[in-house]
């Protein structure tokens, strides 16, 4: 891409498909479907993003890739800006992403919502192990190593594993 | 809509938040076992991610109302003193022991629940997606202390005793959470935040439910603590501001 020519929004989109995850560097933001909004006007770039959790740290690092890389592909200027609505939710992960979350050795999250209810001491759902596919599986803890993990564990090969919650 | 009830109403929302992360993140690394350190850590996290979203925002309505850019969620969180918190005083008492801590969370949780299902359709746009958001997580939260209120109280003798000395304990401090502050009613009636009166059944029945299963008495409602909502607060906020404010107040403007 040279200076002189124009970006398109598709080549801006392509740009971000480079910008992973800071503490899941197999996914990229396009991945985890938190990028909601792409603009360009010129050499000006407009991203709307919107946060995994509230509170997740990885955000302020994401926001500053996004636009070094961007900047670094001939744009001059590049504004982020944040939407917590529609609020995000795991079935905007691609399928590609999901793939890539086995392969790392975490299971991707369920499709379906089973997790927005009160119903206490509930049956597990049903968590696939990502080494050796039994669906033999047990929770260990609803949180795990980042807000978006549980922690599980096989019963069969006896691995324990990450889970990316469905939320 | 007045602005300044906008204000006062998201900062109180805020300073629930805040404090009781603040309290709870005391436990990191300190918990009575890995996995439920990590999750009491990571509801702070959440908890800390809502205020941060609060806080932005009633920034922004002080900004607007003073023809200013000066105010910022970082100002907001670490230079006010105790006065100008608006948090309730349930969230700033100490930690106490594990079971103390976890009922807390619990009777917090399942009024955050109850109160961001109706912020959800505040006619606010931004506090509404705050509610729509942060709902997702708080049923998490609810869920979680609510099997470990039932699993202490349930369980063995001394977890059992423990935590009837906690309801003990927490129980005056309770009714503040359902009793509105001037600001909540206006904005209540502005169709911008909700009547925590309103909240009161749905709070006390999800309680008795799981209090029944705990095999923990419901306290008969006595005398109830109020203030923290309108800046009066126990001594123990101070000691909580001495430390979060700390560095802000010693090296203004330091950056991480």
């Amino acid at each position: 891409m040279t200076p002189e020519t124009d970006i398109s929004v598709q080549q801006t989109w392509s740009l971000l498909e480079a910008v992973t995850d800071p503490e899941v560097p197999v996914l990229s933001v396009l991945d985890l479907g938190i990028v909601r909004d792409v603009q360009v006007k010129g050499r000006e770039a407009h991203i709307v993003i919107t946060p995994t959790y509230s509170g997740c740290p990885a955000m302020d690092v994401i926001s500053m890739n996004i636009r070094l890389q961007l900047l670094q592909h001939g744009f001059e200027k590049v504004i982020i800006s944040q939407v917590l609505s529609p609020a995000w939710t795991t079935d905007w992960m691609s399928e590609a992403g999901k793939e890539k979350l086995k392969a790392y050795g975490i299971a991707p999250p369920n499709p379906t919502q089973q997790v927005c209810h009160t119903k206490l001491f509930a049956d597990n759902e049903a968590v696939q192990c990502p080494h050796c596919n039994s669906w033999n599986t047990r929770r260990i803890s609803e949180f795990g190593s980042t807000a978006c993990k549980a922690l599980y564990q096989c019963n069969d090969c006896r691995e324990p594993f990450d889970y990316f919650k469905c939320h | 809509m007045n602005q300044q009830t906008i204000f006062d109403y998201t900062i109180h929302l805020a300073d629930n938040a805040l404090v009781i992360a603040q309290r709870n993140s005391e436990w990191c690394g300190h918990g009575p076992v890995l996995e439920q350190d990590i999750a009491l850590t990571n509801i702070s996290l959440d908890l800390l991610g809502q205020a941060r979203s609060l806080y932005q925002y009633a920034a922004s309505i002080r900004n607007k109302m003073n023809g200013n850019d000066q105010a910022t969620e970082d100002t907001l969180a670490y230079l006010r003193d105790a006065r100008e918190f608006r948090n309730c005083l349930l969230m700033e008492l100490p930690n106490g022991d594990w079971g103390q801590t976890i009922l807390r969370q619990f009777f917090f949780s399942v009024y955050q629940y109850n109160l961001y299902q109706y912020l959800q359709r505040s006619s606010d746009n931004t506090l509404s997606a705050i509610a729509e958001k942060s709902l997702k997580e708080v049923t998490y939260h609810q869920r979680w202390s609510s099997e470990w209120v039932i699993r202490l109280g349930d369980g063995t003798e001394e977890s059992h005793r423990r935590m009837q000395n906690a309801v003990h304990e927490l129980w005056m401090f309770t009714g503040e959470l359902t009793t509105p502050a001037g600001y909540e009613l206006e904005a209540a009636r502005e169709n911008i935040g909700v009547d925590p009166a309103s909240l009161k059944a749905a709070w006390s029945q999800t309680i008795a439910e799981v209090f029944q299963e705990a095999t923990l008495d419901v306290p008969a409602t006595g005398w109830m603590q109020t203030g923290g909502k309108e800046g009066r607060h126990t001594e123990h906020l101070g000691y909580i501001l001495a430390e979060m404010q700390f560095l802000q107040r010693t090296y203004p403007d330091s950056k991480w």
